[in-house]
């Protein structure tokens, strides 16, 4: 057992624990709003990255949205792609690059509304590649207008009176679309609007890591994030107006697992 | 040397592709560049590559733009129907300075704008290298990716349906190209937590604590290197310029049936050059101009309304008597060429425009098999 050694300074002076931050992180600022998910889902990812010791060996892929800026603050080799197209850069890059963990960082509207094509087939052609979704129900970056992923009754720039499915359609569940298809490894959902959720988030986000590594496919893992920008509510409020509206359409936990537990350790 | 073989330019260029060492191919059918993309799929596997069927030019274009940036010499290809969906991607490698090579084998020459005006957004530029034969598009194709690794650009080879199609003995040969600065730029993943972290962006931004120059600084850059490229890469050939009074300018294989007729013109006594631009991007106006500095009249064979005209008049600032003696030419014979593309009829058009008589206009080919 570890016990803390008393006789002599400790090596780092203390620090609160909202000063951590992952190594891979070049820069505490950010430019994303107060209140945002984005950042913590983020900083969750760059996280298992360390602990996976995969700091020296991954590529990021990073789509359109507000988690692009994060280009410049990660210490990881990246490229931001054309809007949706992140899983067949990744594609490219897997294929020539097998042993390298390829990665892609994408918004609900780069994925389910312009990269819907991309995402279902690579999934289909099972590469093993880490798709993480990051889901505010809106594009954040344009100013909080529908995406593919809007639920029913969600009020956004252009559903003033809230997405009317008979007007403008159904919510697309890329998650659940996934799931069900042959050549993912596997498929969860998280969220990162408490502690409890982050932790979870944080135990799914290795295994969409360890999956594609172990050569079993592709793995989707989304997270639901607050946009109270985008949502027009008080940054405080993000987390409540989340799980009331996102929440209740897109359920939290794993969708799909093709491996065992015993998989979870490293390669 | 290796021995002589009879292919088709498709086979020939996929094979010049591999010992080139192209790694990644992702296609999508269509005529012409079909058997490509199937060569490709038979070939590159055996020779350590990866040869992918997209489900879309986007989906092929943005995979070979994935497997260059990790440092793969990769490409794409199709024909200007497929590169007009890719037109995002290859103006999105010109800015992010990913070195690409895009086959285009076009099925008659009414891409040439859409090849050297570029149908993506911001400041950039293709370089266009367009064959006459099979055998320049075997040397093309290294060309292809040298061009691209040595700038980090795309490139486009502008291929047609002859070309892809017909046979032609060729040993492959492997011309001798300048070294190369290693790729110490590709994303190989090994620079994560070193600060070191490696960034390929359209926006030039960098990374936190050294956020590079910004798009404004970035694009300027971008636009020099262009410049740059302009300066360096222009190709041309020509032939009979010296006293010409007409010279007729053509490229692909257009290029090469207007060089046979002035060939023969010139055994009859006509004072006819040809000049043939290799480069579509960057097109050789300089060369151009001193070609035509003794003529009087500049006349441009292109299977298409009047394209590369306008290059042409850019290039001699009006001081000729520029004439099209081409036109939309496109027929259902499985060649696309159309009946333009004739030895006799380019003859009978220089020479009417010479005499200054009408073009005879040719029948059109209708739907025939189409319908
Ligand atoms: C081809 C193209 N179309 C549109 C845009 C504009 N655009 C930039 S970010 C964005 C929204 C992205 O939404 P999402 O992926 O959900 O990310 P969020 O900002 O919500 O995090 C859009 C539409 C673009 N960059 N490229
Ligand atoms: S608009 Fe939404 S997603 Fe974008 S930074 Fe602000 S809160 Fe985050
Ligand atoms: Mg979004």
């Amino acid at each position: 057992m570890n016990v803390i050694d008393t006789s002599r300074p400790p090596e780092r002076a203390a620090a609160k624990v909202a000063d951590f931050k992952p190594s891979l992180l070049l820069s505490e600022n950010h430019h994303l709003c107060p209140g945002c998910g984005e950042p913590v889902a983020i900083r969750l990812i760059l996280e298992v990255i360390q602990e996976l010791n995969l700091t020296q060996n991954n590529v990021c892929i990073l789509g359109h949205g507000c988690y692009g800026s994060f280009i410049m603050q990660m210490d990881v080799d990246s490229t931001l792609c054309l809007h949706g197209r992140g899983p067949a850069v990744a594609t490219g890059m897997k294929r020539m690059r097998p042993d390298v963990a390829i990665w892609t960082l994408q918004g609900d509207g780069d994925m389910a509304s312009e990269g819907l094509a991309e995402i279902m087939h690579t999934a289909a052609r099972g590469e093993n590649i880490t798709c993480f979704m990051l889901n505010n129900g809106v594009f954040g970056d344009t100013g909080g207008q529908m995406t593919a992923a809007s639920v029913v009754g969600q009020r956004t720039k252009n559903t003033i009176e809230g997405r009317d499915a008979a007007y403008h359609g159904n919510p697309i569940k890329v998650a659940e679309i996934l799931a069900n298809m042959d050549g993912t490894a596997y498929v969860a959902r998280g969220s990162v609007h408490n502690a409890a959720s982050i932790n979870a988030t944080r135990k799914l986000i290795r295994k969409a890591f360890l999956r594609p590594m172990h050569g079993h496919g592709l793995a989707l893992m989304e997270i639901l994030t607050m946009c109270p920008t985008g949502w027009f509510v008080p940054p405080g409020q993000g987390a409540e107006y989340m799980m009331e509206s996102l929440g209740k359409v897109y359920g939290l936990g794993e969708l799909k697992d093709v491996a065992s537990e015993t998989e979870t350790v490293n390669p | 040397m290796s021995k002589m073989r009879l292919l088709d330019g498709s086979e020939a260029i996929a094979e010049a592709a591999i010992m080139a060492g192209m790694k990644f191919y992702a296609g999508y059918p269509i005529a012409p560049a079909t058997e490509l993309l199937e060569y490709f799929a038979a070939k590159l596997p055996t020779a350590g590559g990866v040869c992918i069927n997209a489900d879309t030019e986007i989906e092929a274009v943005n995979m070979a733009l994935g497997a260059a940036q990790v440092g793969a010499r990769a490409a794409t290809g199709s024909c200007g129907q497929g590169l007009a969906l890719k037109q995002e991607a290859i103006a999105e490698a010109a800015l992010n300075e990913t070195p690409l090579v895009v086959f285009n084998m076009a099925r008659n020459q009414q891409d040439y704008f859409q090849a050297t005006r570029g149908g993506g957004w911001g400041d950039y530029h293709t370089v266009t290298l367009a064959p006459k034969d099979l055998h320049e598009a075997v040397e093309h194709t290294h060309l292809a990716f040298h061009i691209a690794d040595k700038y980090r650009v795309p490139v486009i080879f502008m291929g047609d349906n002859l070309i892809a199609r017909t046979q032609m003995g060729t040993s492959l040969p492997v011309p001798e190209l300048d070294p190369l600065p290693p790729k110490d730029w590709a994303l190989d993943g090994k620079m994560g937590g070193t600060g070191k972290s490696r960034w390929i962006w359209t926006f030039g931004g960098g990374k936190a604590g050294n956020p590079g120059l910004g798009p404004d600084g970035y694009w300027r850059q971008i636009a020099e290197k262009f410049e740059h490229i302009a300066r360096q890469e222009m190709r041309h050939e020509q032939g009979f310029c010296e006293d010409a009074e007409t010279v007729v300018v053509a490229f692909g294989s257009g290029g090469k049936y207007v060089e046979y007729v002035v060939r023969e013109l010139r055994e009859e006594g006509y004072k006819v050059g040809y000049f043939r631009p290799i480069t579509l991007w960057p097109f050789p106006g300089p060369a151009l101009e001193a070609a035509t500095r003794n003529a009087r009249n500049i006349f441009v064979f292109e299977l298409n309304a009047g394209q590369m005209i306008q290059d042409v008049m850019l290039s001699v600032e009006g001081r000729h008597r520029i004439k099209s003696i081409g036109g939309v030419s496109f027929d259902d014979s499985g060649l696309n060429i159309g009946p333009m593309m004739d030895a006799r009829i380019i003859r009978e058009r220089i020479l009417a425009q010479l005499n200054g008589e009408p073009i005879r206009q040719l029948p059109i080919s209708g739907m025939g098999a189409y319908l």
